[in-house]
């Protein structure tokens, strides 16, 4: 099947307009359906329109963040973080000591922790998810309980963690999971509850068995749920995984953020900052990548 | 007379939140093996309530109901319903989702090459063999339907059910499809009960036809019988005295006797 094919099938109306046509389809459609599907030509120039003004932002920010640095005597402009970055990343990967560590191994050791912490999350969020979802009664039980625990902030898990893991690393990860879980269980269970009466008819009608009702009723009516839910708990944990490790210490990109104030190191915290957001878009971006290949399969 | 399907004082109430709502009341209804039987109603009068009771999707809150001399208990496979807006799974294929049903039916007895051959003949039936590789979004809205006839009919059912099947359709693509099932129908022997309300396609394909009273508690009103001879012939039948005699009463029974409770 080639990628048009496929793409219409999940397109409501075939009927509607053709977005080859339209000259930045791409910007007007929400994320969430996200099909693009631009021919080579047009490729060019959605990427200019969209391109131009992205840069002419960037320009933007980083013109205002100099303005503002030399206002100010202790923010560091953007030329000294740049400065400072070259150094950095120019040896990422040296070992001082365990409270100095290269900033490739900050980056690897919060990604391990936000991997382990998610992929649990995932494994038990997105099967629970499920059978919340298909079985009413338990959907129903377990909907006060989330709705408590759910609005809790994240690090108010932490002394749980700790006090029952007794050691820091696996209370980080502890947190990240237990707040990376709720949105792969809520948007699996609202996906499940949500596939057309009409599916579930036929699946009533041909009497198919309960596997055979997961593998080709729910599961790809829910997919795209559970990706949506999937992404947003990518983001959650990736944005909690910094407070988490400046409480609990060891290596990762939120004790540097804290040692760096410690040493009053101002430039090393912005560096933090701008890893921290690119990687959290690179995470959202690929998974977003996945999301498409998986739809459009 | 073989009594092929049979609905005995059966009542159905549905429990909403304003209180309870008695839909259909004492509906007896007796369909004989191979006959074609149209229920025809207003809109709201119970007809889709009947149908789904004898799929079984839904069970009654009174009396019986018998297929083939056994209660209805659920939905099976023997008692296939082709839905009104067709209901193919978006993510298979034409012949996927035929082979599904294919696959549930004679999954057990049959081999692979054997199901596969179902599918293809299903498809056939109904002219699709070169849209089977297509997803549903990728054919229009009759074919999408012939499709959901076609899984209907590959599961041989005992007893076919046809939900308002071309009621979503434009007028010149249910003529089409409307001589095809009349073909279908008359190759297959099938039993069918067919949902609608339009009254020439009631008609045209029925041998009987029921028409219920308007709900709340709305129950059969009137069966006519439609002796007209098969196979029937749209054109033919138009200038046929007899035809418009019927037709016209399914409409006085519809508009003069049991006018809709807004129109009137």
């Amino acid at each position: 099947m080639s990628n048009v094919v496929a793409l219409k099938k999940i397109e409501a109306e075939p009927g509607q307009a053709q977005p080859a046509r339209i000259s930045r389809p791409v910007a007007a459609q929400p994320e969430e359906t996200g099909y693009r599907r631009t021919v080579a030509p047009e490729w060019l120039v959605t990427g200019l329109q969209r391109g131009i003004p992205m840069l002419v932002g960037v320009a933007l920010f980083i013109a205002a963040w100099a303005i503002l640095a030399q206002q100010s005597q202790s923010l560091p402009g953007p030329l000294k973080t740049w400065e400072s970055a070259k150094q950095v990343f120019a040896q990422p990967f040296y070992v001082n000591g365990p409270n100095d560590q290269g900033i490739g191994w900050n980056i690897l050791n919060s990604l391990q922790r936000v991997g382990i912490g998610f992929g649990l999350a995932a494994l038990v969020g997105i099967p629970l998810g499920f059978v919340l979802g298909r079985f009413r009664i338990l959907g129903d039980m377990a909907a006060p309980v989330i709705s408590i625990l759910r609005p809790v902030s994240p690090l108010a898990w932490l002394p749980i963690g700790l006090l029952v893991f007794k050691a820091a690393n696996p209370a980080a990860i502890w947190v990240i999971f237990i707040s990376s879980i709720w949105p792969m269980v809520l948007n699996t269970a609202a996906g499940v509850q949500r596939i057309p009466q009409d599916y579930l008819n036929v699946a009533r009608v041909l009497n198919l068995s309960e596997w055979k009702v997961f593998t080709k009723i729910l599961f790809p009516a829910v997919l795209p749920h559970v990706l949506t839910g999937v992404r947003l708990a990518i983001g959650v944990a990736w944005l909690v995984i910094v407070a988490a490790e400046m409480l609990t210490g060891g290596v990762g990109l939120g004790f540097w953020v804290w040692d760096e104030w410690n040493n009053l190191n101002v430039e090393h915290i912005i560096i933090a900052i701008f890893v921290v957001g690119i990687i959290g878009l690179a995470l959202e971006q690929s998974l977003l990548l996945i999301a498409r290949r998986i739809r459009t399969e | 007379m073989e009594k092929y399907v049979q609905m005995e004082g059966v009542g159905m109430v549905f429990n909403s939140r304003r209180g309870a709502f008695v839909a259909l009341k004492d509906v007896n209804l007796t369909i004989r093996k191979g006959e074609f039987v149209s229920v025809i109603g207003h809109s709201g009068c119970g007809k889709s309530t009947v149908l789904n009771l004898i799929a079984g999707l839904l069970m009654p809150t009174e009396g019986v109901m018998l297929c083939a001399g056994r209660e209805i208990a659920g939905p099976g496979p023997e008692r296939a319903v082709v839905f009104q807006n067709h209901s193919l799974l978006p993510w298979l294929t034409c012949s996927e989702n035929v082979h599904l049903a294919v696959e549930r039916v004679f999954g057990g007895k049959e081999s692979k090459a054997q199901l596969a051959e179902r599918t293809r003949a299903a498809l056939a039936l109904v002219g699709l063999t070169h849209a089977e590789l297509k997803y549903p979004a990728e054919i229009s809205g009759g074919m999408k339907q012939r499709v959901g006839i076609a899984r209907a009919l590959a599961m041989e059912p005992k007893v076919l059910l046809l939900d308002e099947p071309f009621g979503a359709l434009d007028a010149l693509t249910r003529a089409n499809l409307q001589d095809e099932l009349m073909k279908i129908v008359a190759a297959t022997g099938s039993t069918v009960v067919m949902v609608t309300h339009d009254v020439d396609e009631a008609v045209l394909l029925s041998d009987r036809i029921v028409m219920m009273t308007n709900g709340p508690a709305a129950t059969v009103g009137d069966i006519l019988e439609v002796d007209l001879p098969r196979p029937r012939e749209r054109l033919a039948l138009a200038e046929d005295p007899h035809y418009n005699h019927l037709r016209s009463e399914v409409l006085k029974f519809l508009y003069e006797r049991h006018a809709h409770p807004l129109a009137a």
